[in-house]
C-alpha cells in the first residue's frame, strides 16, 4: 500500500526559493507565470492495513511542520 | 556546574561549545550522543550545537528534535534547566517545540558566513544576564536556514513578554522583526541563530560571546 504525502507551504508563508525558480521562468523566456511555490512530494510504501489516523500523526509528528506547512494524504 | 552538550550526526559546533563552556565554567561538559536516553546526574546546562545534523534532511533540525534524548532534553527544560540552542541547535529546539516559530531558508537564499551587529533586548535572562538592556554587541552567523518566522500574534507574543533575547541590528536574513534569538516562556531555554562559541578570546577577534557563559555560570552557580 502507497501514500503520497504532498507539503506546502501555508498562505502568508514568504517562499525565497519558489521565487527564484519564478525569477528562473522568467529568465527562460516563460511569461504568463503568476507564482510558484515549492513544496515536497513524500511517497510511503506501507503495510497493508496502515490506518488513516497513523498516516494522519506521521505526518504531524515528523513530516511537516504545522508552523508553516500543510499536507495532504493521497492513498494509492 | 555540570553541563552537557548534545552531539547529533551532522553536528560540526559542539567541540567549540565545549571549550568555551570549559574555558568560562572551568569543567568540560559531558559529551552526549544522541541516541542516549538520559542526561548525567545533576546536569545544570544543556546545549545544542551547530552544525547541519542529518544533513538538514527534510528541514532543518527536524529529525534531530525526534531523537531519544530530546525527550530527557525536554524533561530537564521543565524542570528549569537552562538549555541554550545555537544555530542548528536553535532549529532543533523550534522543531522540538521548545521553542514557538521555525527557522526558514534565508531571505536572500544565500548561506551567510559573517560578524553581525545585535542588539541585546532582554537583559534580565539566565543568558544575557551580562549584558546591557539595547547594548549592541558582535556575534558571528554561519547559516543558509536562520529566517525566523512566527505568526504575527506569537511575534507579539514574544515581544510583549520580553522573550526576544537579541535582535540583528540590521536585516540579515528576512527573520520576522529581525528576531536573532528568542526565550521560552519561563526564560530558561534559548535558542539563537549567531555563535556566541565563537567570541570567547581575542584571538577570535572579539569576546562579546563570553559574557553569555559567564552570565549562565553565574545563574546556574559554579
Amino acid at each position: 500500500m502507497k501514500a503520497r504525502i504532498f507539503v506546502t507551504l501555508k498562505n502568508g508563508v514568504l517562499d525565497p526559493q519558489g521565487k527564484a525558480i519564478h525569477h528562473a521562468l522568467e529568465g527562460l523566456g516563460f511569461g504568463g507565470v503568476n507564482d510558484v511555490r515549492q513544496g515536497k512530494l513524500i511517497e510511503l510504501d506501507l503495510a497493508d492495513g496502515t490506518s488513516d489516523a497513523d498516516i494522519e500523526a506521521m505526518c504531524t509528528k515528523l513530516l511537516a511542520n504545522t508552523v508553516i506547512e500543510n499536507f495532504r494524504i493521497e492513498r494509492a | 556546574m555540570k553541563s552537557a552538550v548534545i552531539v547529533f550526526p551532522g553536528s560540526n559546533c559542539d567541540r567549540d561549545l565545549a571549550v568555551a563552556i570549559e574555558q568560562v565554567t572551568g569543567r568540560a561538559p559531558a559529551m552526549v550522543w544522541h541516541r542516549e536516553t538520559e542526561l548525567p546526574d545533576g546536569t545544570g546546562l544543556i546545549a545544542l550545537p551547530g552544525g547541519f545534523s542529518y544533513g538538514d534532511y527534510l528541514r532543518t533540525g527536524a529529525i534531530s528534535a525526534r531523537s531519544p534524548i530530546m525527550d530527557a532534553v525536554a524533561k530537564a527544560a521543565d524542570r528549569g534547566v537552562p538549555v541554550l540552542g545555537v544555530c542548528n541547535g536553535f532549529q532543533v529546539l523550534t522543531e522540538a517545540g521548545l521553542l514557538p516559530g521555525a527557522l526558514m531558508r534565508n531571505a536572500g537564499l544565500n548561506f551567510i558566513c559573517r560578524d553581525v551587529a545585535l542588539t541585546v533586548e532582554n537583559a534580565q535572562s539566565a543568558f544575557t544576564s551580562r549584558y546591557d538592556a539595547g547594548e549592541t554587541i558582535t556575534i558571528p552567523v554561519a547559516h543558509h536556514d536562520g529566517n525566523y518566522f512566527a505568526d504575527a500574534d506569537t511575534l507579539d507574543r514574544l515581544e510583549g513578554e520580553g522573550r526576544v533575547a537579541f535582535r540583528y541590528a540590521e536585516a540579515c536574513n528576512g527573520s520576522a522583526r529581525n528576531i536573532a534569538g528568542i526565550l521560552n516562556a519561563a526564560g530558561n531555554v534559548l535558542g539563537m541563530m549567531p555563535h556566541p562559541e565563537r567570541k570567547i578570546e581575542a584571538a577570535h577577534g572579539g569576546t562579546d560571546g563570553r559574557r553569555l557563559f559567564e552570565g549562565l555560570l553565574e545563574t546556574v552557580g559554579a
